[in-house]
């Protein structure tokens, strides 16, 4: 074996937003020794975007809240496709993990008494998400981010992992490369956890940033681990559509909680006119009744605004598609208009609303105190992920763990605002605890050298493939990736069919045949180029999950919309999962499970609530 | 579409210079998405940082124009196109390649300072009770998005190097928020006089002004803590008070 940097661990970590640190600082609560490895500087994962709050039923606005009120919303927001045991843990140990938090030093709002205040968010009965202004996310991750540093945690800033290691069954380790220079290192580790987050990046319009590329999605399915539900992908209803620069940089849903209003161009509030079934009872039938919910009268019912995610970007699709969009193809939010109804409004919005009142000042020279914004849908988040134990987070292979947004169960076929960032405390957590104890109960295995040079000869293989001589259809990495994207936008976006979903298929095999020649330019040092080329492998295996999960459930629910098969249910097929299993000869295959039978004891809850 | 030529520090430690490269511009473009259509275009292994494209994460800071600056807040409408726009990396820190540089030297600075300790929690759900009034100033200082912008114009940093001597204005920040958090018990003034140099700063508020999450550093953050460090150490009555109270 060539000689490589190598660091030995007994946990290692990969990705360090919000799961990733919690994990790591559990892991590293006995004597363990933590690595910690992520694509960015601390502190900077997309867990530092996320803006409204995180969902716990602390009963601090309202007392009739409860975990059990949380679990329920969680399962109907997911359409009762979501792993019943992770939403009870979730629903359980989110207060707990809030309240931790402050114990690291961050500092929600506060409620007159002095407790953390909490804020409504849709699909969620009661006001239950702790929030600073809308700029949550930041909060948490430096809470958790100052709090680890201080727990002896080693630290791998800037560092991509492009393969597990296995040794056996059993994962072994993780090979990377580090940006500055390129140079490869090698993890062994008794337990890894994946952290990544997402996949947005395989979409055009998304508020991800480029690190989102389904790593750890690609990791654990080359590793034999399983890929859970992927065609639930979500389109958070409201992104920016104006300029085209800022196309897709999300507009928060707490602009919602705080009263603001979804209208077309003829002035209407077309979210009134299609309310689910399955919310008719918790939704407020006129404007004034709405209002009121959001300034927390708790006889109203809340706002059609606040319906979920799915159902709104669906909603905002079809206004723009029959003609009744903004000037840039989306339609309006108008938080302005609570002017006719509180003093000071304007400084009321900036106060509660501090960083969208300066995205779009600054970006797109609009007042949202003043005037309405556009906005349309953009791809946010994937529910489908790598699936996991509920109470200890392992995957299939012995060793490997997932948290986070790139592990699956939670949120079912649509993910309820608020649930993610709680997600990756209540699991990350979790993922820490249990990858610790199996790396005190199990030995470290050695690693297997041959499969490490072959690794480290594939890694390097960009800048071996010949650059274009003018005669071939080459292109370089960043064209592979803008095709990718067009055609997973346009196949496999909000709504797709047969016939888009088998030729997004189709397209993805071809693009993976450039991706195999692709050329990079420069040398090994911080070379943006040789990166894009290494991700998009991770960018078409999750890809083809998203298109093939897709194709499988001929149906429409949640977040999945199929235009051949409107109904929610395929007849005769029940509720089942969709799993996606690396075969032996490396073909990607599909198979469903029927979704387990909820306890009784949960299955009660849900019928109490309605 | 109009063009515009964008003049981009290119090379690393061992030599650098500005390149020059033309491309199209349109409406609503910001700086970051100029550098990255030329990286895309013309320049795959060019290096730049960036990662939320919306002033969130603190990630893309550089010098556009010579001013210190994210990249995805600085709107093209707002320089003027018919000369070329300079994008530098920051000076104040060891240059990696092109546009990146070495700002590890913060996260260590960070790591000494004291961290957070909280007194026993007050109410019996085993948190605090804290009123909002009170915790608006630190959370101003929890705004900080980690640029290091601030740390980029601070002369004490940028001209004179004294690194080792001086924590810059985003660790000042931060033990603000720690010292003045309602629920810390630590106290840091000792090592704001002495290792971490509170003395070196002049006041002459270069890291306000480019804060892009428009922190009042200093009036807020780097004065009430020199005030602090005076009352403790240079305070003659209080010295005297401190003597007998022994």
């Amino acid at each position: 074996m060539a000689s490589y940097e190598t660091h030995e661990y007994d946990v290692l970590i990969i990705g360090a937003g919000g799961a990733g640190l919690r994990a790591a600082i559990e892991a590293a609560v006995g004597d363990l020794k933590v690595g910690l490895v992520c694509k960015s500087l601390l502190g900077k994962a997309h867990t530092v975007m996320a803006e409204g709050g995180v969902a716990a039923a602390l009963a601090n606005v309202d007392e009739r809240d409860s975990w059990r009120v949380h679990f329920a919303d969680t399962m109907k927001g997911g359409q009762y496709l979501s792993n019943a045991r992770m939403a009870e843990l979730h629903a359980q140990e989110s207060p707990d993990r809030v309240r931790e938090l402050e114990a690291w030093g961050a500092l929600f709002d506060r409620t007159q008494d002095g407790g953390i205040l909490q804020r409504n968010f849709g699909g969620h009965q009661y006001p239950r998400l702790a929030h600073v202004g809308d700029r949550t996310g930041l909060e948490m991750i430096r809470a958790l981010q100052d709090h680890g540093i201080h727990q002896g945690i080693e630290v791998h800033m800037e560092n991509t992992v492009v393969s597990l290691l296995k040794t056996g069954d059993r994962v072994s380790g993780a090979f990377g490369y580090e940006r500055e220079k390129g140079r490869f290192k090698i993890f062994s580790a008794k337990a890894v956890v994946l952290a990544t987050g997402g996949v947005g990046k395989a979409y055009k319009i998304t508020s991800n940033s480029w690190e989102y590329t389904g790593d750890g999605h690609s990791l654990a399915y080359h590793a034999g681990a399983e890929l859970i539900d992927m065609e639930f992908v979500q389109f958070h209803p409201t992104g920016m559509v104006w300029p085209p620069s800022v196309r897709g940089i999300l507009v928060t849903e707490g602009v919602r909680g705080e009263g603001g209003i979804l209208t077309n161009s003829e002035g209407r509030r077309f979210m009134f006119d299609d309310i689910p079934e399955l919310y008719v009872n918790q939704t407020a039938d006129n404007p004034e009744e709405g209002w009121l919910y959001t300034q927390g009268d708790r006889e109203a019912r809340r706002p059609p605004e606040l319906l979920t995610r799915d159902h709104i970007a669906r909603c905002i699709v079809r206004e723009v598609q029959e003609g009744r969009g903004s000037p840039h193809g989306g339609v309006f939010l108008d938080i302005a208009w609570i002017k006719e109804k509180i003093p000071n409004a304007p400084e009321h919005i900036r106060r509660k609303l501090p960083s969208m009142y300066h995205q779009f000042k600054e970006l797109a020279d609009i007042d949202i105190t003043q005037e309405p914004m556009e906005v349309g849908p953009t791809t946010h988040y994937i529910m489908g992920g790598i699936r996991v134990d509920a109470d200890t987070q392992m995957t299939a292979v012995p060793g490997l763990f997932a948290a986070g947004e790139c592990a699956a169960g939670l949120h079912g076929a649509n993910r309820l605002g608020g649930n993610s960032l709680s997600d990756l405390l209540v699991f990350g957590k979790r993922a820490g605890e249990y990858a610790a104890r199996f790396a005190m109960e199990n030995k470290a295995v050695p690693l297997e050298e041959a499969e490490i040079d072959a690794i480290a000869a594939h890694t390097l293989k960009p800048f071996e493939n010949p650059p274009n001589d003018g005669n071939s259809d080459q292109t370089g990495p960043y064209d592979i990736q803008a095709q990718l994207q067009d055609k997973m936008q346009e196949l496999v976006g909000i709504a797709r069919s047969q016939e888009s979903l088998a030729q997004a298929l189709e397209e993805i095999q071809n693009l993976r045949e450039k991706a195999e020649s692709v050329h990079a330019i420069g040398n090994r040092e911080y070379n943006a180029g040789w990166h894009t080329a290494l991700d998009l492998d991770c960018l078409l295996t999750v890809s083809e999950a998203i298109a093939l999960a897709a194709l499988e459930r001929r149906a429409s629910i949640g977040a999945h919309s199929r235009d051949d098969h409107p109904e929610k249910e395929e007849l005769g097929a029940g509720k089942y999962n969709t799993i996606i299993k690396k075969t032996g000869d490396g073909t990607m295959s599909i198979r469903r499970e029927p979704v387990d039978e909820l306890r009784a004891d949960l299955q009660e809850i849900i019928d109490e609530m309605g | 579409m109009a063009k515009a030529t964008f003049r981009i520090w290119r090379g690393n430690a061992d030599g650098a210079e500005f390149v020059d490269y033309d491309t199209e511009v349109s409406e609503g473009m910001v700086v970051l998405d100029a550098v990255h259509r030329i990286q895309a275009e013309q320049a795959n292994d060019m290096a730049v940082r960036w990662n939320c494209k919306a002033g969130k994460c603190g990630s893309c800071s550089a010098e556009v124009n010579g001013q210190p600056k994210l990249m995805c807040m600085t709107r093209l409408n707002d320089l003027p196109l018919d000369e070329p726009v300079t994008v530098e990396p920051m000076r104040a820190f060891p240059l990696i390649k092109d546009l990146v540089t070495d700002v590890s030297w913060n996260f260590k600075v960070k790591e000494k300072m004291k961290p957070f300790t909280p007194r026993p929690p007050d109410a019996e759900d085993g948190t605090w009770r804290m009123e909002q009034e009170d915790i608006d100033h630190v959370q101003e200082f929890r705004k900080c998005i980690e640029c290091f912008l601030c740390q980029d114009v601070c002369h004490v940093l940028r001209e004179h190097d004294l690194h080792d001597e001086f924590i810059g204005p985003r660790f000042f920040v931060y033990a603000a928020s720690l010292e003045m958090h309602p629920i810390d018990t630590e106290n840091r003034l000792e090592e704001l006089k002495d290792s971490d140099g509170i003395g070196y700063c002049n006041i002459t508020k270069c890291c306000t002004k480019v804060c892009p999450e428009h922190i009042t550093i200093t009036d807020n953050a780097i004065i009430p803590l020199k005030e602090r460090v005076v009352d403790q150490f240079y305070d003659p009555i209080k010295k005297l008070f401190r003597v007998f109270s022994r």
